[in-house]
């Protein structure tokens, strides 16, 4: 019975969020506030439902109730409790619920936290979450219902969670990236809301602000989470692909970003307002591109959910509707007008559209690798591959821009920043990355143009932020209190650039100077990268819950030391049969030893080994970390705090002509 | 999220470690040459994996016809050619530049170029206008005192 | 006028969603041979049955066929047998095997349980001449022209439908024009 509550708790959700998304709309369009009133309960009453069907999915699995399909197909009796629990999202159907929890939790938590924004504003913004809601929820009822039974032959057993998701990394890879993902439609619907009042503010900016930084945040640490999981799970040691679905996840990424830095501007200085909007649009609308490229089979991926042209119609017509709708809308209500600012070429204005410039190359480049194929192939030219090749020719150099951009553009100061200063302040950080960037290439191993090139932009992003720091903390009070003076959301978007350099340092180093080593070893021999020596000791048998595995036993020894002993596996899943290589990996903060088993040869005696030495490869993850902190700090600066206080002060005072007047039609 | 399709499951072991293992070469850069070939080359059959990391048999056969051809001598561009000519443009990762793929090529510099001609465009605007229309203001205002009072003011 | 410009976001998008729309359903997995148009590369092959016996390109030559790549050890090509041998014997489609990567005698015991539909079947041991038709996984059915030219080619398993929609309109357009 509990499946069909749930399916029956999903359909209530459906006339909750229909409720939503014309109720409060009317009442923002008409002036009712009594209309208006509803978006709060109908938002809550969505979530609850919505967290009740993914409560009854997950006793499903929780329980073998092998009669639910969808439990049958991606979970089994063996499976370790967790693992039936990360199950949950194992599959099309369950992920597809999680989206749909994540955005009503969204929806809800703009409904919180949102409680001094005007009624009016909160009841439209609500309204656009709530239409986004009814999408969805239509998608997996009429598509994808996780809750259909086998009845009456329900299965003995289930067919077990594919392996390869049987993973700590893939327990919360997927809500990190879908809260990142879903996140965006906040910033969309803050957008949609203002371009139907014809109010595009700062105050709108200011808003969006913090929703955009906390989505972002989560989607950088879904991505990382990802990366991390096909480093040590894939079994090839390598750490992006440009796999159409990794790149799926990094177009909102790329967009989110610039869409952060061009919100800054358009706060402070009411600039650029048409872009930021589009932006906000464009960002979620890339979210949504992402999931139909996952789930409709359009593109060959490693990673795709199985296709389904029903599913992949549905969802591109879903996409289709919420981006011509919004589009059309921004066409009739952005402003055309250009404000009336100054800004000189060297000020923080230009400093920001620079970076978006670069960040929406990359995010190009990003896509039309993705999508050429496809194109060329409707067009009648053939059939192409877009590859890593091309996306380490292109995207590299627009990445090294961006970093040289960045380190530059800290020390600039709105409307005009004075040339000589700049570049009396800029002398440090290019004097010491030069430095670097000749002694790390040389020290780790030869002089590479790349690693040159990749180290001087990772520690030009380092050295100058510290520098800004440095230049910034200065006080009569001492260092101390110069320190302390600086706002948390400066600090954030230190450690959001401090991350950025850490990426690239160890993105550059990994990728130029990682040893890869594929050698044929029987028990007892012996393999060398660098001074290290990898002996294969022993080979045995293992007995995992739900595999059987044969384990290596290797020693790494450096000069005779013992450094570590690492097990890696070759697994042999019960149910689906399927064979899964563990590597045996030495997690170090600069550098991975990294052992894989291949396969036998020549019987079982000897066996394929590759073997890795992997400089710096976790400071890519680091440096995720270090973004998504300095979101967090830059969301807990007290000035979104006392703003909330404030807003309806700063409301008024926009309305009553301090912002910036809307292009066309008067306010919704 | 990544639920993989079956196929893939087959794919990601590392038997690709197996045959690289056993190839021999005369030089350090013939294996480097092998290296890089091997991982811009796509396997027809599973797609989305080079052959140097792939276990499909034909991404065995071709490892082994790349391997023939580096020792003998022959060029990247030749071995390259061999395989197009063979399976077609798909199993090439790095499309080359010809006329159906040039705005595949040109994406980054269109992008780049256009954003900086909005940008010079935005500086042109902001540094011609701003002045002139706080200047028009200036004498906006001046007109309109001398209108209210009579006689402009000093201050 | 400027307001127009405002409008482009949304033609890039509906463009974009053309294609994507185009692209459902498609099946991703099967590429169009590299070899339409050419002429079948050179080789000179035994046949099953007869070792000696030299075979080279002008097999093709003088009528419009089918070349079907298969093996013992592959599953699919257990599954489309059935289909070629009522090709052969009911339509008398003119079909030319390549035993691709197999073992002789495993092969002939394979024919002479099953069925032999193929005029001659050619065989390639080492893979050698199947590599360099392209062949990247078996069973694949090639149409050959009068003229030894490479007309089409179909990956996967041959059944009555894949025969009705796609295999015999292009077969019989070559066939009258041969």
């Amino acid at each position: 019975m509990v499946p069909e509550f749930g399916h029956f708790a999903l359909i209530l959700a459906l006339a909750l969020a229909v409720l939503l998304s014309s109720v409060p709309l009317a009442g923002a369009l008409t002036g009712r506030s009594a209309l208006q009133g509803f978006a709060r309960p109908l938002a809550t009453g969505q979530f609850v439902f919505i967290a009740i069907a993914f409560m009854a999915l997950t006793r499903a699995f929780l329980l073998d109730d092998f009669s639910v399909a969808y439990v049958a197909n991606n979970s089994n009796s063996l499976l370790p409790w967790y693992y039936k629990f990360s199950a949950v999202w194992g599959g099309h159907e369950g992920s597809l619920l999680l989206w749909i929890l994540v955005l009503s939790g969204w929806t809800l938590a703009v409904a919180i936290f949102s409680r001094r924004l005007p009624a009016d504003l909160l009841a439209q913004v609500l309204s656009v979450m709530g239409m986004v809601n009814v999408g969805f929820l239509l998608f997996i009822l009429l598509t994808s219902n996780p809750f259909e039974r086998l009845l009456p032959n329900v299965p003995a057993d289930g067919t077990d969670l594919n392996p390869l998701l049987q993973d700590v990394g893939l327990i919360i890879h997927p809500p990190m990236l879908y809260m990142g993902y879903v996140g965006f439609s906040v910033a969309f619907a803050f957008a949609i809301a203002a371009l139907m009042r014809g109010r595009l503010d700062s105050a709108w900016a200011r808003w969006t602000r913090p929703w955009t930084t906390v989505a972002w945040c989560f989607l950088s640490l879904g991505i990382a989470l990802g990366s991390w999981w096909a480093y040590y799970e894939l079994g090839w040691g390598g750490w992006w692909f440009w796999d159409p679905v990794e790149n799926a996840s990094f177009l909102p990424w790329l967009a989110g970003t610039a869409l952060m830095h061009s919100l800054a501007v358009t706060e402070k200085r009411g600039v650029f307002k048409s872009w930021t909007v589009l932006l906000a649009i464009l960002t979620f609308s890339l979210s949504l591109l992402g999931t139909f490229l996952v789930r409709s089979g359009v593109l060959t991926s490693v990673h795709a959910f199985a296709s389904d042209p029903t599913r992949g119609q549905f969802i591109l017509a879903l996409l289709g509707i919420t981006i011509v709708a919004s589009l059309t809308l921004y066409g009739f209500r952005a402003p055309a007008v250009h404000t009336r600012v100054r800004y000189g070429a060297l000020s923080r204005e230009v400093f920001l559209l620079m970076n978006n410039v670069l960040l929406m190359a990359a995010m190009l480049v990003v896509l039309v690798g993705t999508l050429y194929p496809l194109v060329l192939d409707y067009l009648g030219g053939g059939t192409l591959s877009v590859g890593e090749p091309y996306f380490n020719l292109t995207f590299s150099p627009l990445a090294v821009a961006v970093a040289l951009m960045l380190g530059a553009g800290v020390f600039s100061r709105w409307k005009r920043t004075d040339g000589g200063w700049l570049g009396r302040q800029l002398l440090w950080p290019a004097a010491v990355s030069l430095l670097i960037a000749v002694i790390v290439p040389l020290w780790l191993g030869g002089f590479e143009p790349w690693a040159f090139v990749g180290c001087f932009a990772a520690s030009w992003v380092l050295v100058a932020t510290v520098r800004d720091i440095w230049g910034k903390s200065a006080s009569r009070h001492g260092r101390m209190h110069g320190l302390r003076r600086l706002t948390r959301s400066y600090y954030g978007m230190v450690f959001g650039h401090l991350g950025m350099a850490v990426v690239m340092a160890g993105a550059t180093v990994v990728s130029n100077y990682g040893v890869e080593r594929d050698v044929r070893m029987t028990p007892g021999d012996q393999a060398r990268i660098g001074d290290l020596t990898f002996r294969f000791e022993s080979i045995g048998d293992r007995e995992g819950p739900n595999y059987t595995a044969q384990q290596g036993v290797f020693e790494v020894r450096e000069e005779g030391r013992l450094v570590t002993t690492l097990y890696p596996e070759k697994r042999i899943y019960n149910v689906q049969r399927s064979v899964m290589t563990e590597a045996g990996i030495d997690a170090g903060l600069f550098r991975d030893l990294f052992v894989a088993l291949g396969e036998p040869v020549n019987g079982a005696s000897a066996w394929a080994v590759r073997i890795q030495h992997k400089p710096l490869v976790r400071w890519l993850w680091l440096g995720a970390i270090f973004m998504a902190f300095g979101g967090g700090l830059a969301i807990s600066d007290k000035r979104y705090r006392l703003r909330r206080r404030e807003r309806k002060e700063t409301d008024r005072q926009n309305a009553s002509g301090v912002g910036e007047p809307a292009a066309e039609g008067g306010p919704g | 999220m990544r639920a993989f399709c079956l196929l893939a499951l087959l794919l990601v072991t590392l038997n690709a470690a197996a045959t690289s293992a056993t190839y021999q070469f005369e030089s350090e850069a013939d294996r480097e040459r092998f290296r890089t070939l091997t991982s811009e080359l796509r396997c027809p059959k599973c797609q989305n994996q080079a052959i140097a990391d792939s276990n499909a048999p034909i991404a065995s056969d071709m490892r082994e016809q790349v391997h023939r051809m580096v020792v003998e001598g022959r060029s990247n561009d030749a071995i390259m050619e061999a395989m197009v000519s063979r399976f077609g443009e798909f199993v090439r990762y790095r499309p080359q530049v010809e006329p159906r793929t040039w705005l595949l090529w040109l994406t980054p510099l269109i992008a780049v170029g256009v954003g900086l001609i909005v940008i010079g465009v935005l500086l042109i605007r902001s540094s011609r206008r701003s002045p002139e229309s706080s200047v028009l203001s200036e004498e906006d205002r001046q007109r309109a005192d001398a209108l209210l009072n009579g006689s402009p003011r000093d201050d | 006028m400027r307001r127009l410009y405002l409008f482009i976001p949304l033609a890039l998008a509906v463009a974009l969603g053309v294609v994507l729309a185009s692209g459902i359903g498609r099946d991703t997995s099967s590429l169009d041979s590299a070899l339409i148009g050419e002429p079948v590369p050179a080789f000179e092959l035994a046949t099953l049955s007869d070792p000696d016996g030299a075979r080279t390109p002008d097999v093709f030559r003088g009528q419009t066929q089918l070349l079907n790549v298969w093996g013992t050890w592959c599953p699919s090509c257990r599954v489309e047998h059935p289909e070629l041998m009522r090709l052969a014997d009911e339509k008398g489609i003119p079909i030319v095997g390549l035993n691709y990567k197999d073992n002789r005698d495993a092969a002939l015991k394979w024919l002479e349980e099953r069925g032999d539909p193929y005029s001659v079947t050619l065989f390639d041991p080492q893979g050698a001449f199947g590599f360099d038709l392209g062949v990247y996984g078996a069973p694949e059915t090639y149409i050959i022209d009068a003229e030894g030219i490479v007309r089409y080619r179909h990956v996967g398993v041959v059944n009555e439908q894949v025969w009705r929609e796609t295999l015999a309109p292009v077969f019989e357009q070559y066939r009258q024009e041969g």
